[in-house]
C-alpha cells in the first residue's frame, strides 16, 4: 500500500543564495538582486531591487519602485490589487495589506492545500497613509522580528508627535529637524502632525519631495508642503523641517537655525541606540511591529510553523517555544535590520 | 515622579549646558513643593535614600517575564533600569496617570518601609507607572541618575529662578535638608533670605585652577603667598555656639558632607568657636603618611577603634573664615592668615596645625622648591594672591595650584567599559595592566589602575574601534580585550594597596599618549611601578 507523504512547506518554500524562491510558482519573493521572476511586498531598500525581468507586486508599490529605480529599472512590471487571486504555475498568490508603508503587501501562497504568508515587514498599528493589517491564518507564517525583543514596546505615535510641538512652542528661534525615511516615515509623521492639529507649512529635504508628490497622487493629503532649498535664511526658526537621517547628520543641516535635532525610529526607545544616532529629541515612531503586535500576530494567524527572519529571532522564538508553537529562523541574505528605505 | 522621570529622559539626551539649565529651570517653575525639592536634592546628589540593589531589580523582572527573554534584552540594551522598565509586563487598566504615585510618596514611602516591604511596593509603583517613569524610578533608586547635571548646575538654575548669583544659593544650601522649601520661599519671593549665621553649616569652598610655569612669569611673584598642596582631603571644620550654648562641631568634605561622625579623634581636639579651611590627613609623629592610609579610615562607615590608634588623623591649615562669629572672609588673605595665625597661637588646638607659608623671591626660586618635594605628603604647591578675598568656587584668577609632575608608565589594556551620558555609546573607561610573573614563572598582566580621561574625541572614537574590533569577552558593559595595546599613564603618585590584586594603586591616573606603536612587551613590570611608591 502507498501512502502518502505529507507534503512539507520547506520543499516548495525554499532558502537560496537569490533569496526566498517559489518552487512550484517559479519566483523569488524580495531577491537581494535581479532574477528573472520576482514578488515584491514593499518598496524599502531591502526588498525592493531593480533589474528583474518580471515584478509583480502592488499598484502602490509598482509605482514606487518606477519612481526610484526609473522606467529602465522596472522593464516588466504588473500590478496585482490587494484581495486579487493569481494562478502562477502551480501556485495560487494573493497579496493582503502588511500595514507597514503605502503599498506594502503579504503574499499569501497556496499550492496543494497548504498556506503560506510571506508578511514581508508589517505594523499593527493605525497609520493613515496606508491600508492596515490583514490577518490571515495559514499553515505556515513567515514574520519580521526587527523589533523581537520585550524591551521594544512602542508608545502611542501620537504622543510622541507632542513632544516635537512642545519642543517648537519652546524653542521659538530654533527650528525642530526630524529624521525620517523618506519612504513611508516621512509621510507618516506628515499625517500625524497634521492629526495633532498642526496646519502650518512643513519644510521638507529635497530627497523627500518626490515620494511625498506620489502619496499625494495615492489620495493620502499631506497638506502644505515647502522645500528647505527655497526658504529664505531665518524663515525657518521655529518651522518643523524634515529630512532622511543621514542629512540630519550632515552639512546639510547647518542652514537651519539651531536645529533640535529628532529622530522618528523604533530604535529610539532604547537610550544607548538613541544617543547613537544623535538624537536630542527621540521619537519612538516605528513602521515595524513592536514586541506585543509580533508576539499577538503570531497567535492571531493560528499557523502550525512560524518562521522568523530578519531581526532579532532568538526572542520571539524562546516566546513561541513558551506558548506551544513551533518556530524557527530563516535566514535571508540581504536583509538591513535598520529600516532602510 | 511623571514629570521628574521626564526631565531625567529629557536631560539624557541634551547635551548643551545651556539646553540643561532651560530644562531644569522649566521643571523649577512649573512642579509644586515638595517634588521639585527632592527633584534637587536628587540632581545634586543630597538625597538620602534606601537604595535597591540591581539583584533586587533583576528579581523583581524575573518573577514576572521569562529570565531567558530577560537576559537576551539585557544583552542588547546593556542597562539594567533600562531593560527592567521597557520589559516590565503592563497591568491591565492599572496605568492611568493620575494613580501613578508622586515624587514624595517614592522618597517618604522608601525611607519608611521596611526592608522585608520594600520589593513589594516597588512592584506595586511599577505597576502603576508607564516606561520613561519606571526608568526614572529604577534609576532614582538604584543610585546612578547620570544625566550631566552637576550639583552645580542643578544649584545654578535654581539661583535663576530667583534671579540671584549662585554664590547666594550655596552660601544657604546647607542650612537645609531636602525638599528644601525654604529656599524655594525665599527665590519666589515669598520669605526673606534665610539667616544662616547661628547655624554650624558649610560655607562654599573657594578653589584653585592649575596654572604651569610659563602662565606664572605673567605675575608679580610678591604680590603672592605659597604654600604646600598637602595629599588629603580639602575639609572646612566649623564650630559654632547654638542658642542653647552648646558648641555644634561638623568636619565638612569639599562637597559639604559632614564627616565629622568618622573622625571621633578630629572632634575631640576642637574646643573653640571658628570656621576652618584645611587639609584633612593621617599623621604620625609630624609626618603626612601617604593618601591610603587616609583612604583607609574614610572608607568606614564605623569607627575602627584600633585604626584611631594607627591611623591617627590630623588637620593641616590653610585658612580661616570665621573667628569667634566674625565673618573674615571678605578681608584680603594676608589680614585672613595673620587672624589665623594669632588665633592658633592662642589657642593651641590639639589635632590641628598651620601649613607653613614658603619664602620665596621669584617664579624661578618657587619651581626650584617644587621640583625638591620628595615627600609623599605633597601634592604641589598652592599659590594665592595676598589680597584675594575668600570667594565661593573657583574664581579665575586668585588661587592657583601647580601640581607635582606626574609619574609616567607604559601599561596594557585590559578592559573596557562604556561610558555614561554622551559617551554611552563608547567605551571609554579603560583598565590597564603591568607584566609581572606568575607562579609557574610566565609573564601575565595584572590590572593596576582604570582611566576615562586624557584622550581627545577622535581618539575616543578610535580607541572605541580598536576595543569592538579587540574583543575576547563581554561581562554587560564591560569587554575584555585581546592584549594589544599601549598606554603610556600619567599618575600623581602610587601607594601600597591590599584592594588591588596588584598590590598597588594610583592616585589621579589618566591617559597621557595612546602608544599604537609600541609593542605590549615593552609595557612596563609591576617591580617598576612598586619601585615609584615613595
Ligand atoms: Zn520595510
Ligand atoms: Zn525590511
Amino acid at each position: 500500500m502507498i501512502r502518502k507523504i505529507k507534503q512539507r512547506p520547506e520543499d516548495w518554500l525554499t532558502v537560496t543564495p537569490q533569496g526566498l524562491y517559489c518552487v512550484p510558482g517559479d519566483f523569488y519573493i524580495d531577491p537581494p538582486g535581479a532574477v528573472a521572476r520576482a514578488v515584491i511586498t514593499h518598496g524599502h531598500a531591502d526588498h525592493a531591487r531593480p533589474g528583474h525581468e518580471h515584478a509583480l507586486t502592488t499598484p502602490q508599490t509598482l509605482d514606487i519602485m518606477r519612481h526610484r529605480f526609473g522606467p529602465g529599472g522596472v522593464p516588466d512590471g504588473q500590478s496585482l490589487d490587494y484581495g486579487t487571486s493569481l494562478r502562477i504555475g502551480d501556485v495560487t498568490l494573493r497579496l493582503e495589506p502588511a500595514g507597514h508603508v503605502l503599498g506594502s503587501a503579504q503574499a499569501v501562497l497556496e499550492y496543494n492545500s497548504q498556506r503560506i504568508v510571506v508578511s514581508g515587514d508589517y505594523k499593527r498599528r493605525a497609520d493613515p497613509t496606508c491600508a492596515p493589517f490583514e490577518v490571515v491564518t495559514c499553515d505556515v507564517f513567515i514574520t519580521e522580528a526587527t523589533f523581537g525583543l520585550p524591551v521594544f514596546r512602542h508608545p502611542d505615535a501620537g504622543d510622541e508627535i507632542a513632544k516635537v510641538l512642545h519642543s517648537r512652542k519652546t524653542n521659538p528661534a530654533r527650528s525642530v529637524l526630524v529624521g525620517v525615511y523618506a519612504l513611508g516615515k516621512a509621510q507618516r509623521v506628515i499625517c500625524l502632525l497634521r492629526a495633532a492639529g498642526y496646519d502650518a507649512p512643513i519644510y521638507i529635504h529635497g530627497a523627500l519631495e518626490g515620494l511625498c508628490a506620489l502619496y499625494e497622487r495615492h489620495g493620502i493629503a499631506l497638506g502644505a508642503l515647502r522645500s528647505v532649498t527655497d526658504a529664505q535664511t531665518g524663515e525657518l526658526a521655529g518651522q518643523i523641517v524634515l529630512a532622511p537621517p543621514s542629512a540630519a547628520r550632515d552639512r546639510w543641516a547647518r542652514r537651519l537655525p539651531d536645529p533640535i535635532v529628532a529622530v522618528a525610529s523604533g530604535w529610539m526607545g532604547v537610550r544607548a541606540r538613541a544617543r547613537q544616532r544623535g538624537a536630542e529629541l527621540p521619537l519612538t515612531i516605528s513602521d515595524h511591529a513592536d514586541w506585543d503586535e509580533l508576539t499577538r500576530t503570531i497567535h492571531d494567524v493560528e499557523a502550525e510553523e512560524i518562521w522568523v527572519t530578519h531581526g532579532r529571532e532568538e526572542a520571539l522564538i524562546r516566546y513561541a517555544a513558551l506558548h506551544g508553537i513551533s518556530a524557527r529562523a530563516l535566514s535571508l541574505v540581504g536583509r538591513d535590520e535598520e529600516e532602510s528605505q | 515622579m511623571k514629570a521628574f522621570a521626564r526631565l531625567l529622559d529629557a536631560l539624557a539626551f541634551q547635551s548643551a549646558r545651556n539646553g540643561k539649565l532651560q530644562l531644569l529651570q522649566e521643571y523649577f517653575a512649573t512642579t509644586p513643593d515638595p517634588d521639585r525639592g527632592y527633584a534637587l536634592a536628587a540632581l545634586a546628589g543630597d538625597l538620602k535614600l534606601r537604595t535597591a540593589k540591581p539583584k533586587l531589580i533583576r528579581e523583581l523582572v524575573t518573577e514576572r517575564v521569562d529570565p531567558e527573554l530577560f537576559r537576551l534584552s539585557y544583552d542588547f540594551v546593556g542597562d539594567l533600569a533600562e531593560t527592567a522598565a521597557l520589559m516590565w509586563p503592563a497591568t491591565e487598566g492599572h496605568c492611568d496617570p493620575d494613580g501613578s504615585p508622586g515624587l514624595t510618596d517614592i522618597v517618604e514611602g522608601l525611607n519608611r518601609l521596611t526592608r522585608s516591604d520594600t520589593p513589594e511596593q516597588i512592584a506595586d509603583w511599577l505597576d502603576r507607572m508607564d516606561a520613561t517613569t519606571r526608568w526614572g524610578l529604577l534609576k532614582l533608586i538604584t543610585g546612578g541618575l547620570r544625566v550631566g547635571v552637576s550639583a552645580r548646575l542643578a544649584k545654578t538654575a535654581l539661583a535663576e529662578l530667583g534671579h540671584v548669583a549662585v554664590s547666594e544659593v550655596e552660601e544657604v544650601w546647607h542650612a537645609f535638608d531636602p525638599p528644601y522649601t525654604e529656599i524655594f520661599a525665599w527665590l519666589e519671593g515669598r520669605d526673606p533670605v534665610p539667616d544662616i549665621s547661628k547655624a554650624p553649616t558649610f560655607r562654599p569652598l573657594m578653589l584653585a585652577n592649575p596654572v604651569d610655569e610659563s602662565e606664572l612669569l605673567a605675575f608679580d611673584p610678591t604680590a603672592y603667598f605659597a604654600e604646600w598642596k598637602w595629599d588629603g582631603i580639602r575639609v572646612q571644620v566649623v564650630s559654632q555656639r547654638d542658642g542653647n550654648g552648646t558648641l555644634q562641631k561638623r568636619v565638612y568634605s569639599r562637597t559639604g558632607d559632614d564627616i565629622g561622625d568618622t573622625f571621633p579623634d578630629i572632634l575631640d581636639g576642637i574646643d573653640f568657636e571658628a570656621v576652618l579651611d584645611g587639609e584633612l590627613l593621617v599623621v604620625r609623629d609630624g609626618v603626612v603618611a601617604p593618601f591610603n592610609d587616609l583612604q583607609q579610615r574614610l572608607n568606614r562607615k564605623r569607627v575602627d577603634p584600633k585604626l584611631l590608634d594607627t591611623h591617627p588623623a590630623h588637620i593641616r591649615l590653610y585658612d580661616m573664615l570665621v573667628a569667634a562669629g566674625e565673618d573674615l572672609r571678605d578681608l584680603p588673605l594676608r589680614d585672613r592668615r595673620v587672624r589665623l595665625e594669632d588665633w592658633f597661637g592662642k589657642t593651641q588646638p590639639t589635632r590641628f596645625d598651620l601649613s607653613p607659608i614658603l619664602d620665596f623671591s621669584s617664579w624661578d626660586a618657587l619651581s626650584k622648591i617644587r621640583a625638591g618635594a620628595r615627600d609623599s605628603g605633597i601634592e604641589g604647591l598652592m599659590i594665592k594672591q595676598a589680597d584675594s578675598a575668600y570667594q565661593a568656587g573657583r574664581p579665575r584668577g586668585p588661587w592657583f595650584k601647580w601640581k607635582r609632575d606626574p609619574l609616567l608608565a607604559d601599561a596594557v589594556l585590559m578592559y573596557a567599559q562604556r561610558g555614561h551620558g554622551k559617551r554611552s555609546s563608547f567605551y571609554s573607561d579603560y583598565t590597564f595592566g603591568c607584566w609581572r610573573q606568575d607562579s609557574n614563572g610566565s609573564d601575565v598582566l595584572v590590572p593596576v589602575g582604570k582611566a576615562y580621561f586624557g584622550f581627545t574625541d577622535e581618539e575616543l572614537a578610535q580607541l572605541d574601534r580598536w576595543v569592538r574590533n579587540n574583543t575576547t569577552n563581554r561581562f554587560g558593559p564591560v569587554r575584555e580585550v585581546e592584549p594589544g595595546l599601549v598606554f603610556e599613564v600619567a599618575f600623581d603618585s602610587i601607594h601600597p594597596s591590599k584592594r588591588h590584586k596588584s598590590g598597588v594603586a594610583m592616585r589621579f591616573p589618566r591617559i597621557h599618549r595612546i602608544r599604537w606603536d609600541k609593542p605590549i612587551e615593552e609595557a612596563d613590570r609591576l617591580e617598576s611601578l612598586e619601585a615609584l611608591i615613595e
